[in-house]
């Protein structure tokens, strides 16, 4: 029986009365109020998620950049100090070691923020190829992380506008960060990377200002809403980065770790797709519920915003043009869904 | 609103967290405050058809919320006479008032006899106290 680690903010969590459970081997706050209402917050105001349990690790040495360009999809000469990039970690198959946010924090000194369920593969994955000039470090245990999401979370927090996928050092509340615009939900918003020791203190300074604290279960559907892939759910290493629709974030022409075996499922056109649909039926998708047409949903929950059944699936190419007819097996109900252009939930279109 | 803790004392209860109200030779039932604590704000009620028989011990129906779904276990056995609309179309009426206007189904009794095999509120209670 393993003990589940905490973040620097349990105690803050617990005095919230948080409703917490184990996640990724961390136990960590689902819900607060109430999922719906944290939901919402966020797509209409600002809310406030420890993210603590995500992994991060610095890669530094003359050959860091040649290092993570070899490893990672995107491309990172495209970097400089004070950018960020989505990109993924690959194997030699092109399936998904992990999906993460590589930081320049200047020449040769990278930063990369990993999933909580991921910080130690990735990081065993990166030592067991890095070149002598080239050193691999987790730093997790330094740091804590607090998103801070929606429409208003610059405002409230008094911070100024950036561009996404920057990063700067910053203040809140008299309380140093590093401030990345960067999230997880489809909203404006910040993610606050602070000391273990200042943490507490910050998301106290946040939660001042009028920011609703949030958990997991609020960041799942938000993140479903927009079509963010879930490592472990929508994406692994058994899946490829062009079936998931993730081509985007990779450069094949840098050859990175399984670029040739993507390029070929690209030119040949993957056999299935991930594809978002909406229930046109009562009834609420789930992770591992059969697509009749083929396939299986890999996240599925409740839409706050649409009212109604989401989900992701990977689907016969096929059928993942958006207003394909879809039958989900909800525990041996047949209920018709039909597939949406991502993402699923969109502000202009509400 | 979410509803505060409550058992009344003039229900009947199941360990699966249902509760029925007993009326001659029919019953209303529906789940406990502590069903629906810990299941939060339901966002689906799959309920059974009108007619459809329920066996004592046996799913009926299922209840979700956005996290998670839980079947909904009859504590009598019974034909259904009424399914409550209201909780089909806002299933959060259940934590609104899970005694009251959050009942799911009304149903004739097999055998109103089984009643007394369910816990009265201080039973229950008790059996909530020992699951910790």
């Amino acid at each position: 029986m393993q003990t589940l680690l905490r973040t620097p903010l349990y105690d803050s969590h617990v005095a919230l009365g948080a409703r917490l459970v184990p996640f990724a081997g961390w136990e960590m706050p689902v819900q607060y109020e109430g999922v719906i209402a944290e939901h919402r917050a966020v797509r209409s105001d600002a809310g406030a998620f420890d993210v603590s349990h995500m992994g991060e690790l610095t890669v530094d040495g003359a050959g860091a950049r040649e290092f993570l360009q070899s490893v990672l999809s995107n491309d990172v000469e495209r970097l400089e100090p004070g950018l960020a990039q989505y990109t993924l970690l690959t194997n030699e198959q092109g399936g998904i070691v992990d999906d993460l946010i590589v930081y320049e924090l200047e020449a040769e000194r990278y930063l990369v923020i990993v999933n909580a369920s991921n910080r130690e593969p990735d990081f065993a994955w990166l030592q067991e190829r890095e070149p002598a000039d080239v050193e691999v470090r987790d730093v997790s245990d330094d740091y804590a992380l607090i998103a801070v999401q929606g429409p208003r979370a610059l405002e409230r927090l008094g911070l100024p506008d950036a561009p996404a996928f920057t990063f700067a050092e910053g203040e809140v509340g008299g309380v140093e960060c590093t401030v990345n615009r960067t999230g997880y939900t489809g909203e404006q918003g910040v993610e606050l990377l602070v000391s273990a020791e200042a943490a507490a203190e910050l998301w106290d300074r946040v939660l001042e200002r009028g920011v609703v604290p949030c958990g997991l279960g609020a960041r799942d559907t938000l993140r479903l809403e927009v079509c963010y892939p879930l490592h472990g759910n929508d994406i692994s290493p058994e899946t490829d980065a062009i079936s998931a629709g993730l081509g985007w974030v990779c450069a094949l022409d840098t050859g990175f770790t399984g670029a040739d075996k993507l390029r070929r499922i690209k030119e040949g056109g993957p056999e299935h797709k991930l594809a978002a649909f909406v229930m046109e039926e009562a009834g609420i998708p789930r992770q591992g519920m059969p697509i009749v047409e083929g396939g299986e949903v890999t996240s599925g929950s409740h839409s706050p915003m649409l009212e109604r059944g989401i989900g992701l699936g990977y689907v016969p190419a096929e059928l993942a043009q958006p207003e394909s007819e879809l039958t989900i097996d909800v525990r041996g109900r047949k209920r018709r869904a039909r597939v949406v252009k991502k993402p699923i939930y969109s502000r202009e279109e509400s | 609103m979410p509803a505060a803790e409550s058992y009344p004392d003039n229900l009947r209860y199941h360990p699966e967290h249902d509760w029925a109200r007993v009326d001659g030779g029919e019953a209303t039932l529906g789940i406990t405050w502590f069903a629906q604590d810990a299941l939060g704000e339901l966002v689906h009620f799959e309920a059974p058809e009108e007619g459809a028989t329920l066996t004592k011990d046996q799913a009926y129906a299922e209840v979700e919320s956005v996290k998670a779904v839980s079947d909904v276990i009859a504590p009598l056995s019974g034909e259904v006479l009424e399914v409550n609309r209201a909780v089909a179309d806002a299933p959060e009426t259940v934590n609104d008032d899970p005694y009251g206007e959050g009942w799911l189904v009304r149903v004739r009794l097999a055998d109103p006899g089984q009643a007394e095999a369910l816990m009265d509120a201080e039973a229950y209670k008790q059996h909530l106290a020992e699951q910790g």
